[in-house]
């Protein structure tokens, strides 16, 4: 037989239980507050959003003050255009130097890349505007679609960096070692083991870049401007979503207001099917896994 | 001392096993062993990891090297497809070859050498892919293109790990569906694949359950046929059932080396003989 045990008294006083429950519903409290912005944000999209929401507003052209059916065609494309340049330029230098990082990133220089992209990654958009005024659109004398690319990738350009970095440092050494000691040389095993283990993480830094790049209109607004008409020109102004809806919003027309707000609606709706389509065609290329 | 006093041990190892014969006593030249270290030193910056140490491995066989953690076991075994490249400040002394080819000299291509030397972890490592693709790894990297001889020779390794049977309906599915016990049987196969002479395993049963470590076990002794296995394991019993010679190492010093059997029931050594009865360790 056990020994007789010290009797213990049998569950928790009432103000243990109390200061749980208390504690339990903060919390769940604090993590639905979390939910509230990006809810409301939504709601009110749709709200005021989707009456213009039709098809015309995809294929027609902007429309002068109180003519009917006018649409945002040309800056749906030019947005993704300029987002589309924006990632060509940005993604491969930011993968790059993210595994550099990761896999050689050892001393001054690296340090210095690391501080660089972090205080990047600080810089106010409108700066960065700036800066690619000065770099573009100045020596081109010209507003233009290219100015706006790089624009936004030079905002893209820390997150993808940096959050490669992380992923591919988070690929099992053994994985490494496993293809080293299989003779690979050292570029191969990271060219074929370590970044399709780390693809994962990769693609989501860059939806992640492409999605806040995307939102992005201060520097648009030096750089690529707008543009009323239909332009596929990259040495030309070039119209997009969010400089519409900086102008469209501001502008003492009350069909264009509403007009703003179905253009920040198709704004969300850009933004998810190309961080959708990122995903599929990430699961695609893993084999079905 | 007598191995009366280890039974656990005596009874691991496999009765009436003789050790192989040596060459002199079938009456032939003596085969030049497989893998020759001389007074090998080896530094971790200032820290020295191996310590003077010598030592002959034979062909076909399987040798276990035997100590305590932080003892310089997986570091040897490194030093034979020269794993320790990958980390900063390793500096080497002394002679090292693996079939006359000298491990650390300057024109010795680290490809090539780890082409004949394979080497098995201790956690099993797959690559996130299809089963297939991992056992090719190898023989991709060698620039073999053709899709029928890669099936061959991916067949063949899968077969002598045992686990073709397995795993043959589902080649293309991704080998981190496998079992633990499976996947380091992969990871065999994948070191096989390349047709190597040596292959190192550096405690290859350790994260496994004890079925599975049988497997790798009953694989190892067949694999002996053809393959010279180096084996860093903690486990004594494994040792005592898997290898033929064992290596005893502390403070990256070779403190004794010999039969299997020998070792473990008449150590020469005082240091040997409080290790395997289990005085520190």
């Amino acid at each position: 037989m056990s020994p007789a045990r010290p009797e213990l008294p049998v569950g928790l006083s009432w103000w243990r239980r109390f200061g749980n429950a208390a504690a339990l519903g903060a919390s769940w409290v604090c993590a639905a507050v979390v939910i509230v912005p990006l809810a409301l944000i939504v709601w009110h999209l749709l709200a005021k959003g989707l009456p213009e929401f039709r098809l015309s507003f995809f294929t027609n052209l902007p429309k002068p003050v109180g003519e009917p059916g006018g649409g945002m065609a040309n800056a749906i494309v030019g947005t993704l255009i300029l987002v589309g340049l924006g990632g060509l330029i940005a993604v491969p230098i930011g993968v790059g130097a993210g595994v550099w990082l990761a896999e050689y990133g050892r001393g001054r220089f690296a340090a210095l890349v690391r501080y660089t992209a972090d205080v990047l990654a600080g810089v106010p958009s409108i700066v960065v505007g700036v800066a690619a005024y000065g770099l573009v659109v100045a020596p081109m004398h010209r507003f233009s679609a290219i100015a706006g690319g790089v624009a936004l990738a030079i905002l893209m350009l820390p997150t993808i960096v940096r959050a490669t970095e992380e992923v591919v440092l988070l690929v099992p050494r053994s994985y490494r070692e496993a293809a080293l000691a299989l003779g690979a040389p050292r570029w191969r095993a990271i060219q074929e083991v370590v970044i399709p283990s780390a693809s994962a993480g990769i693609v989501t830094a860059i939806v992640l870049a492409i999605a806040r790049a995307a939102g992005e209109t201060a520097p648009l607004l030096f750089t690529a401007l707008n543009n009323r008409f239909w332009s596929l020109q990259l040495d030309q102004p070039m119209a997009s979503l969010p400089a519409f809806i900086y102008d469209y919003a501001k502008a003492p027309y009350e069909d264009w207001n509403r007009q703003a707000w179905t253009a920040a609606l198709t704004l969300l709706f850009v933004v998810t099917i190309l961080s959708g389509i990122l995903r599929l065609s990430l699961r695609r290329s893993q084999g079905g896994r | 001392m007598t191995v009366d006093t280890f039974p656990t041990i005596r009874t691991a190892l496999p009765e009436e096993r003789k050790s192989p014969p040596t060459p002199q006593a079938a009456g032939q030249k003596p085969a030049p062993p497989r893998i020759a270290m001389r007074d090998f030193d080896l530094w971790y910056g200032a820290t020295q990891a191996l310590k003077a140490v010598s030592l002959d491995i034979a062909d076909r066989s399987v040798t276990a090297i035997i100590g305590p953690s932080g003892c310089g076991k997986s570091t040897l075994l490194r030093v034979f497809n020269r794993m320790n490249d990958t980390i900063a400040g390793v500096r080497v002394k002394g002679e090292a070859t693996v079939s006359g080819l000298d491990i650390y000299d300057s024109s010795t291509d680290v490809v090539e050498l780890r082409r004949r030397v394979g080497m098995v972890f201790q956690r099993p490592n797959p690559f996130p892919k299809s089963i297939f693709d991992n056992v090719a790894y190898g023989l991709r990297l060698l620039g073999i293109r053709d899709r029928a001889e890669l099936e061959g020779r991916v067949q063949h390794a899968l077969q002598r790990a045992a686990l073709w049977e397995e795993v043959r309906e589902r080649l293309s599915g991704s080998a981190l569906q496998l079992s633990g016990g499976q996947q380091q049987r992969l990871c065999i196969a994948r070191a096989l694949a390349v047709e190597p002479e040596v292959l190192l395993m550096d405690e290859p049963a350790s994260a496994l359950d004890p079925t599975a470590t049988a497997r790798i076990e009953e694989l190892v002794l067949a694999l002996k046929a053809s393959y010279t296995i180096v084996v860093v394991t903690h486990n004594m019993q494994q040792a005592a059932r898997i290898s033929d010679r064992t290596a005893f190492m502390l403070s990256g010093k070779l403190i004794e080396r010999g039969e299997t059997r020998e070792l473990f029931t008449r150590p020469k050594e005082k240091l040997t003989e409080d290790y395997i009865t289990g005085r520190f360790g």
